[in-house]
């Protein structure tokens, strides 16, 4: 593995695979467990460095580091001498000062964690960039795929939304890709990024007609902070062509999964018959990250510093 | 309990290869220890040894209901499957086996980097109160052992762990002893034991490389 995790391309197939099987190792190790807690990372410190709001993946790399004893720093931009208009530099060079191993970092800006990599002599893992990428959330539908499905070689997946502002849609068209899974993007021609036709991807306006081949369905969140520039005539017709409802989810194939990253926002995208289905994946996509952060941190901060 | 012995006590004697004997040199720098025969002799030994352990630690029956045996990856896993193969065969009662994975709790992984992880697999009937055997090729530094009872330790509380190894080498690093031992090997620090069983290795047997 490299030192970082900064983006997808990372991560060459060896490496994606040591991750998911490491994952899968400490998920059956803790199954069961009264004492959910491992010392491997035991003296080791880890910044959550959050310059965005998260619920689920601060907290999800949280007890990921805490379940394999590294102590754990939470910064946010709120509240910090960031708000007094320290710069990145400045925020990245005190908390290496300070001794950290290892900096998760979620940043606005496209290509922060990257920077910062540069400055700094711990990990660098990259828990959100602006519109670019979220490789962890990749790592972790992988997984989940490959839980539900037992493979991902050959793998048809669909994945459905505003691509065009989504990391995790990046993430998972470049991580998919390296796994052999098969992507198909589905969203509005204005939702969909300019140099989407050199992505390894087929791409489809037509939700209704890319479903019955599918075996994994990825809703991505309508980000209402960002449809600001009339992406698309209103929410019910969003919701009527790229919506997931009961109707649509018929047309799936009966071993088909529906997958989203969360947070939802209910009878948008996403029909809440759907997301509380058996098929769906939401809840096990949770559980699944705490997982997979934990094989990510254990790989790149449990050797030799 | 008789106090923990590295000779075999009170089993059926297999011939002179069970006892401490210096390994015989051949061409290269490879020694032979045992041949895929004695490995198999040693394992029914040991599994021998275990029936009577059981059955002393216990007040009532044969106390193999009582026995886990818990393999360390990655040649520990396949022995304990075949130890409790042999005492199934020797009295007909199926004992629980497990693996247990030491990797997240070496003191090594700093100075010797990250490596993939095995398999960590404990009866569902748990290890709480129960007599656990742990189970490894080689007992060299005993930092693996040591690793296993941390591991063990977060799982539950068995009533005694033990140790069982197919070659004692010597060498130890930490106050550990093996309570069943196939073979006493003396060995120097640079040499270097080398177990193969056929479940991984495609065939049996036990060897010494000269550094």
């Amino acid at each position: 593995m490299r030192r970082h995790l900064l983006e997808s391309a990372d991560l060459d197939r060896a490496d994606a695979t040591l991750v998911l099987d490491t994952a899968a190792q400490i998920e059956s190790a803790l199954a069961g467990r009264e004492v959910k807690k491992l010392p491997t990372l035991r003296g080791r410190t880890v910044v959550n460095l959050f310059f965005e709001d998260s619920t689920r993946t601060r907290i999800s790399f949280e007890l990921a580091a805490k379940r394999l004893s590294a102590d754990v720093i939470n910064f946010s931009a709120k509240g910090s001498s960031v708000s007094k208009g320290e710069s990145l530099k400045d925020t990245a060079l005190t908390l290496e000062a300070m001794g950290a191993d290892g900096i998760v970092v979620r940043h606005g800006s496209s290509g922060a964690p990257h920077r910062l990599a540069t400055w700094v002599a711990g990990s660098v893992v990259n828990a959100g960039d602006g519109t670019h990428e979220h490789p962890t959330q990749a790592l972790l539908d992988a997984y989940t795929i490959r839980q539900r499905l037992g493979r991902l070689e050959g793998v048809r997946v669909v994945i459905t939304g505003d691509v065009l502002h989504s990391r995790v849609a990046r993430s998972n068209v470049w991580l998919l890709h390296t796994l052999g899974a098969e992507v198909t993007l589905v969203a509005p021609p204005t939702l969909l990024p300019v140099g989407v036709g050199s992505w390894p991807v087929t791409v489809s306006y037509d939700l209704d007609a890319v479903l019955p081949q599918a075996d994994v369905v990825m809703m991505l969140r309508v980000q209402g902070e960002r449809m600001n520039a009339s992406f698309f005539p209103s929410a019910r017709e969003y919701s009527r062509r790229y919506g997931l409802d009961a109707t649509r989810m018929a047309k799936l194939a009966d071993d088909a999964i529906v997958m989203h990253p969360g947070p939802m926002n209910r009878g948008m995208e996403i029909a809440a018959d759907v997301a509380d289905s058996p098929r769906s994946t939401i809840v096990e996509q949770v559980g699944n990250g705490v997982s997979v952060r934990m094989a990510v941190l254990y790989l790149l901060l449990g050797g030799p510093a | 309990m008789a106090p923990p012995s590295t000779l075999p006590t009170g089993v059926p004697a297999e011939g002179p290869e069970t006892t401490s004997s210096t390994p015989t040199a051949t061409a290269g720098g490879v020694q032979q220890l045992l041949s895929a025969d004695d490995v198999t002799r040693v394992v029914d030994r040991i599994a021998h040894q275990l029936i009577e352990r059981a059955a002393s630690s216990t007040s009532s029956g044969d106390g193999l209901s009582d026995l886990v045996l818990v393999g360390i990856p990655t040649r520990g896993a396949p022995l304990a499957r075949r130890l409790a193969a042999r005492i199934e065969a020797f009295t007909g009662t199926a004992v629980d086996v497990g693996t247990v994975d030491i990797t997240l709790y070496r003191d090594d992984l700093r100075t010797r980097g990250v490596r993939a992880l095995e398999d960590t697999r404990l009866p569902d009937a748990g290890i709480d109160g129960r007599l656990v055997v742990l189970v490894d090729d080689v007992l060299f530094s005993g930092r693996s052992v040591r690793a296993a009872l941390d591991g063990l330790r977060d799982v539950g509380r068995p009533r005694a762990v033990q140790l069982a190894v197919l070659v004692d080498r010597g060498h130890r690093e930490l106050p550990i002893k093996a309570d069943f031992v196939g073979k006493n090997v003396p060995t120097s620090r640079t040499q270097q034991v080398r177990v193969r069983l056929a479940e991984v290795d495609g065939e049996d047997g036990v060897s010494v490389t000269d550094a």
